[in-house]
């Protein structure tokens, strides 16, 4: 990989970093309601993983904590950001909120607050890609949480019967909201429990972004070339509880200072100081920038952008525009 | 013209369809290689191959799931569920996901989905196969619900459904299937709003969907010997709900019955009740009736289960009643 690429990717996981910061800000000062859902710490999976895809044209679908990986599928900040503020602009007109942005002109199809459902709409998104005949893969990304859900067995099955080209991405950050992963899941290696399902899978570093490109080439292209799903795992650990309620009292300092000197910023940043590709001078100027950009452009769009009027409650229910062939007055109707 | 039986019009409507365009697709258990349950796509394996005619395994959640992807991005499926009760598997799938995604993404991306089911109780199916749940899909929001009680309507409304933007749920019934009736050779679409009279009268008003709407043209045949004209009023849609037609048909005959195959807490029949109460209250000569099932599981004896749900002779007798004849 070039260092200039490799400087992109760094800058635009410190911008990931950042952009959730500056979420958790505006949920304190009350300018976003509702479950926050942050994804700090899990940046190198999202970020590697897209990198090794096609964003914008490959379909993304993923669950709640999904800020992330519809920025990297193409979503502009500013609307992801005047969503969470809940107003016009935003990637889902206001109507959906932190998690459910959707983009459909990045192919970003969306979060999903039910934990598990997004397995079988990515299995669709494929069965579609398939169906149309194009290159196209569905890449569904979930925590390991969802793997306990009964759709993750039923999708799993289905996509293996029918070869969809889908590659499930689990980003195992060993918590299921507050429950380790140790006493709610029987397997904790997630990866061996799609050998039941005849599935390709492999387990690897995610805090590593190095370590997650190559492996996510490999699964991208499996898929890709038609011979059916992939189920790769991240192991990984969210820096932040799992919303803004949570205060984390079902883990310990010792085991978050563990984690977090495995920060996958702090990684990546090091690997590519040492090879003379990155100053910390660099970094800096990056993050004043960020924090500019943050502050003058994507803050300032949600703040200043109108929230949605009231007149329009009732529009995107169903479908604004109708054939009336189909909706139209019943031709043989009496007086 | 030609006679054809429910099934058969669901099945044409089905192979039209995916002849006109090649992004409809159908799924379900057993509608593939063994032509469905209900045979609404025999043959259409042979014809259509296994792509397009998709025999699922028994997984209904997911299938339809997979159903709800493929249609967010330009597949039309039509997701075959054997019985509504195994559509309260689908719940999630059907509430959750395809009746909000279009909302929840601020009109972004749609679910042209179509999910058929038969819910009704049929012939002593027992208490998990004759569930009716036609009040559960009526209260949520962005779906759209049609109930065709004939061959026409199952025909024309699967067609409009295939075509329309919205997650459409088609309500069937078991013990419809093999009903016949006349329907036109050359294509045609029939709306999936807009509730129809069925049949014209002056002195009470009948409301059925589904099933139940030859119940109340069974009752109006008794109440007709009795010299009572009754109107019958087949709801067609129940989301919408066509309350302009419900209006118009009370003021004119002051008398309204429900009739509904739900129980009644909760049912069809308290909306409809609760319609009427709220437009044309005035218009009403006496108490509104609703003739529906009684509040158990439908049990597997033949005499119990007569008993379980409703009639003919119930909704006459529920006639009677609003009109102070008993």
């Amino acid at each position: 990989m070039k260092a200039d690429d490799q400087k992109r990717l760094l800058r635009e996981m410190i911008f990931f970093r950042r952009f959730e910061d500056r979420c958790f800000e505006a949920y304190m000062e009350r300018k976003i309601g509702g479950f926050l859902h942050l994804y700090s710490g899990q940046e190198a999976v999202a970020t590697g993983v897209m990198e090794m895809a096609k964003p914008g044209h490959d379909y993304v679908i993923t669950g709640y904590r999904d800020h992330v990986h519809a920025i990297k599928s193409g979503a502009q900040p500013r609307e992801v950001m005047a969503e969470l503020y809940g107003k016009e602009t935003g990637s889902s007109r206001g109507r959906g909120g932190s998690m459910h942005i959707f983009d459909p002109t990045v192919n970003f199809m969306g979060g999903y607050a039910l934990v598990g459902q997004p397995f079988p709409l990515a299995a669709g998104l494929a069965m579609g890609c398939k169906h149309k005949g194009t290159d196209q893969i569905a890449i569904c990304f979930l925590g390991d949480g969802a793997n306990n859900q009964g759709t993750f067995h039923e999708t799993m099955n289905m996509a293996s019967v029918w070869k969809l080209p889908v590659l499930f991405v689990c980003e195992n950050n060993q918590y299921a909201i507050g429950t380790h992963i140790d006493r709610s899941t029987a397997v904790v290696d997630q990866y061996k429990r799609v050998c039941g399902y005849n599935m390709e899978a492999s387990q690897h570093d995610g805090m590593d972004i190095e370590e997650v490109m190559p492996a996510a080439k490999k699964a991208v292209d499996y898929v890709r070339s038609g011979k059916g799903p992939y189920f790769i795992e991240f192991m990984t650990y969210r820096f932040r509880g799992h919303s803004m309620s949570d205060a984390k009292g079902y883990r310990t300092k010792e085991e978050e200072a563990e984690w977090e000197k495995r920060d996958p910023i702090r990684i990546y940043s090091a690997k590519l100081r040492e090879k003379g590709v990155v100053t910390d001078d660099e970094i800096k100027s990056w993050e004043k920038e960020i924090d500019n950009e943050l502050e003058n452009d994507i803050i300032k769009f949600a703040e200043e952008s109108p929230e949605p009027r009231v007149e329009d409650l009732n529009k995107y229910v169903l479908d604004d525009n109708p054939d009336p062939r189909w909706i139209g007055p019943l031709v043989n109707e009496g007086v | 013209m030609a006679e054809t039986a429910y099934w058969e019009a669901i099945r044409r409507a089905h192979d039209e369809e995916m002849a006109n365009d090649k992004m409809v697709i159908a799924m379900g258990e057993d509608i593939g290689v063994a032509g469905g349950t209900y045979k609404a796509t025999l043959g259409l394996f042979d014809k259509y191959g296994a792509e397009r005619v998709i025999d699922t395994p028994i997984s209904e959640n997911s299938y339809t799931g997979i159903g709800i992807g493929a249609s967010m991005v330009g597949v039309r499926p039509i997701v075959e569920i054997m019985s509504i009760n195994f559509a309260l598997l689908a719940l999630d799938t059907i509430i959750n996901a395809a009746a909000k995604i279009r909302y929840m993404s601020g009109g972004r991306v749609q679910c042209p989905l179509v999910i058929r089911t038969p819910g009704g109780t049929a012939h002593q199916l027992a208490a998990q196969h004759s569930a009716r749940l036609a009040r559960m899909f009526m209260s949520t929001a962005g779906l759209r619900v049609v109930t065709p009680r004939g061959p026409l309507d199952a025909y024309g409304m699967l067609k409009s459904a295939v075509r329309c933007n919205d997650p459409v749920v088609i309500i069937e019934h078991e013990r419809m299937y093999n009903m016949k009736e006349d329907i036109p050779d050359e294509e045609f679409f029939r709306p999936l709003e807009g509730a129809e009279i069925v049949r014209h009268g002056t002195d009470i008003t009948l409301i059925g969907y589904n099933y139940n709407v030859h119940l109340c043209l069974g009752a109006a045949e008794k109440l007709a010997k009795d010299g009572i004209s009754a109107e019958v009023l087949d709801l067609r849609s129940l989301k919408p709900l066509d309350r302009e037609a419900i209006r118009r048909s009370v003021e004119k005959t002051h008398h309204v019955v429900i009739a509904e195959e739900d129980e009644a807490p909760v049912g069809v029949g308290a909306e409809i009740i609760a319609t009427v109460t709220e437009d044309c209250f005035y218009a009403l000569d006496a108490q509104p009736i609703r003739v529906h099932a009684a509040d158990v599981p439908v049990p597997y004896n033949a005499k119990l289960e007569k008993e379980a749900i409703p009639d003919v002779e119930d909704v006459y007798q529920g006639a009677l009643k609003c009109l102070g004849r008993i």
